[in-house]
């Protein structure tokens, strides 16, 4: 976009500057203070051991179709001493489908993002450091990739793609390194022009060395706010090209797709919908919050605001 | 300021054009023969052979390529390989019913959004702040399409106020237009809170303030006049979301707008209409935008100067 949307300004991860000890303990100091930061890491440890140590938390299997999952009719049971959180439309378990759907989905957003990541700062670095054509080129390319809407590009790219976790995390990339990009961009045209830089350059450093050793630092505290951010929106775009039939395709489960498969039962077994749309909420809002809290951390201009 | 408007009008027909060539790329990235499947697999070689004449495919990549761009230039966007309707007429016979619910649900952002963020903003730390702050996070971090289906069961199911999906009163609107309003009305808010919260900061409050005037009057004259203005941005920023995030609403709630087709184009294979949505939504998107950009620049005098 162009100089005239400071909105956008507003929504993004703030330029820091984290390279002293001192700011350090700043972090340390305001971040510990921040409640959200603490329920945001406890919901974000909380979901992640649990679908780390899934196959402790339970006996089952989570393809397995139980026969008597079903009630006499052939519907879902509602949760019971047997299956604590009830079972779906095949009779197959959902507090084990939610745990190892909870891996699945969880591995497909952070792979995707470490991807992204890779990709987006990369991309910045390059954009940012060496002006010109490089950077026209790339920012051109980022703002193409930003006109599409997210889930559209998404539905396209999964409707060409036969439907599988990697092409899911693919797409997930393909959508959110281009955000990450413009950030480390910015971030990089203000390190630029800092002193260390100019010092490093008449020491005789050469591009890579500096862009490397010199600037890469200083965008990695962006890049991990951006990250904690946009694994959340991951995890959502996730459930939603699941919902939509481009996701991880069955019997695999991810909390989209078990979603899905309430979706035309919702009338006789709204469990099947509720339990993986409250895994999802607190996955996300545990991201959200720490993300949030990382961010505000590190913005110096909230100091005097909150 | 006329030499601007040119400068953004290129850059964005070089966008679209960087547009039409991903989708451009993605057809090609589609496994399996077009012409073949069009035509069926029980078809004989020779159909399929006049097939692909017909539409071109057994010319090379780079003529196909131009080829498709000068349709696409002429807004032939190909026919759909389930009726053979051309493209562009399926998407705006469809294009009604998308607007209705996207414009509802952009007024559904802002009634609850605007007010919301201008009372957590005045009454800061209240519990209507902290209550708005967490509308917010709840707003970002549940899947849109898990909470439509929640409100299906709640509101058309449970209590039977609102229909089960569908098209045609007023009522239908109301579930789909709030569910697609709710997230962004929670951004709203927090973007809004903190905008409000910068302006008051501003020096030129305090001076307002300090030469007598009432705290009616700063607001509204001073505070808002100032605050409101990025959100213009937003709002059209949100529209481009908006169109994305209606394919998965349309889905849930059977609602016959573009989105809903480009779904049920994904379980016929066609990928003609796919691409087709794809390329006249991001397009849509980039020209909301140019306007908006445009909108700004005569709105705040401000940034017709720089």
């Amino acid at each position: 976009m162009s100089r005239s949307t400071p909105a956008s300004a507003s929504v993004e991860v703030p330029v820091v500057q984290l390279e002293s000890k001192a700011n350090n303990r700043t972090f340390f100091n305001r971040i510990r203070r921040m409640p959200r930061a603490w329920v945001g890491l406890a919901l974000v440890l909380l979901v992640l051991l649990s679908a780390i140590l899934a196959p402790m938390l339970t006996q089952l299997d989570p393809l397995t179709q139980f026969r008597d999952g079903l009630s006499d009719v052939g519907t879902p049971l509602p949760p019971n001493a047997q299956y604590i959180l009830g079972t779906d439309h095949l009779g197959r378990d959902l507090w084990t489908r939610l745990l190892y759907g909870g891996q699945v989905s969880l591995a497909i957003s952070i792979i995707a993002n470490v991807t992204a990541a890779i990709l987006g700062t990369l991309i910045g670095l390059l954009a940012g450091y060496y002006s010109g054509i490089i950077d026209s080129l790339l920012m051109r390319f980022t703002e193409v990739l930003l006109a599409f809407p997210a889930i559209l590009l998404a539905l396209g790219l999964g409707s060409v793609l036969r439907p599988s976790i990697p092409v899911v995390i693919l797409i997930l990339a393909v959508i959110t390194w281009p955000t990450l990009a413009r950030v480390v961009r910015s971030q990089v045209l203000s390190v630029r022009e800092r002193q260390f830089i100019e010092s490093a350059r008449c020491c005789g450093g050469g591009d890579w060395y500096i862009i490397f050793q010199h600037i890469l630092p200083h965008t990695i505290t962006v890049t991990v706010v951006w990250m904690t951010l946009s694994i959340a929106s991951s995890v959502l775009i996730e459930a939603s090209l699941s919902y939509l039939g481009v996701g991880v395709p069955p019997p695999t489960p991810s909390w989209g797709n078990m979603i899905s498969d309430g979706q035309t039962r919702y009338r006789l077994a709204p469990w099947m919908i509720l339990i993986p749309t409250l895994a999802i909420l607190l996955t996300t809002l545990g991201f959200n919050l720490l993300g949030d809290a990382v961010r505000d951390a590190l913005d110096p201009r909230t100091s005097h605001r909150s | 300021m006329f030499q601007y408007l040119i400068r953004r009008l290129i850059g964005a027909v070089g966008v679209i054009f960087g547009v039409a060539t991903i989708t451009f790329i993605m057809v090609f990235l589609m496994p399996g023969d077009a012409a073949r499947m069009y035509a069926g697999p029980r078809a004989p070689e020779e159909t399929v052979q006049r097939i692909r004449e017909l539409w071109g495919l057994d010319q090379p990549l780079p003529v196909q390529y131009v080829r498709y761009l000068a349709r696409a230039a002429q807004g032939d966007l190909g026919r759909s390989t389930r009726d053979n309707r051309p493209v562009l007429q399926a998407v705006f016979e469809r294009l009604p019913a998308t607007l209705q619910l996207a414009v509802a649900g952009l007024f559904v952002e802002l009634a609850i959004g605007i007010p919301l963020g201008i009372v957590a903003a005045l009454k800061r730390n209240s519990w209507i702040d902290n209550l708005a702050t967490v509308f917010g996070l709840v707003g970002i971090s549940i899947p849109p399409f898990a909470l439509g289906l929640v409100a299906l069961y709640v509101f058309g199911f449970l209590i039977p106020i609102f229909p089960l999906g569908g098209y045609g009163t007023p009522l239908h609107l109301v579930l789909p237009a709030l569910i697609l309003g709710f997230g962004g009305a929670a951004f709203y808010a927090r973007v809004l809170r903190n905008n409000l919260l910068e302006v008051m900061g501003e020096d030129y409050i305090r001076t307002a303030r300090a030469k007598g005037l009432a705290p009616s009057v700063v607001l509204r004259r001073h505070i808002l006049r100032n605050a409101l203005l990025p959100t213009v941005t937003l709002a059209g920023l949100d529209l481009a979301l908006l169109l994305g995030g209606v394919v998965v609403i349309e889905a849930v709630f059977g609602w016959p707008g573009i989105g809903l087709q480009a779904f049920n184009a994904i379980r016929n294979q066609d990928t003609p209409i796919i691409m087709g949505t794809v390329l006249f939504a991001s397009t849509a998107v980039v020209f909301i935008n140019l306007a908006v950009d445009f909108l700004y620049v005569t709105l705040d005098p401000r940034v017709r100067v720089s």
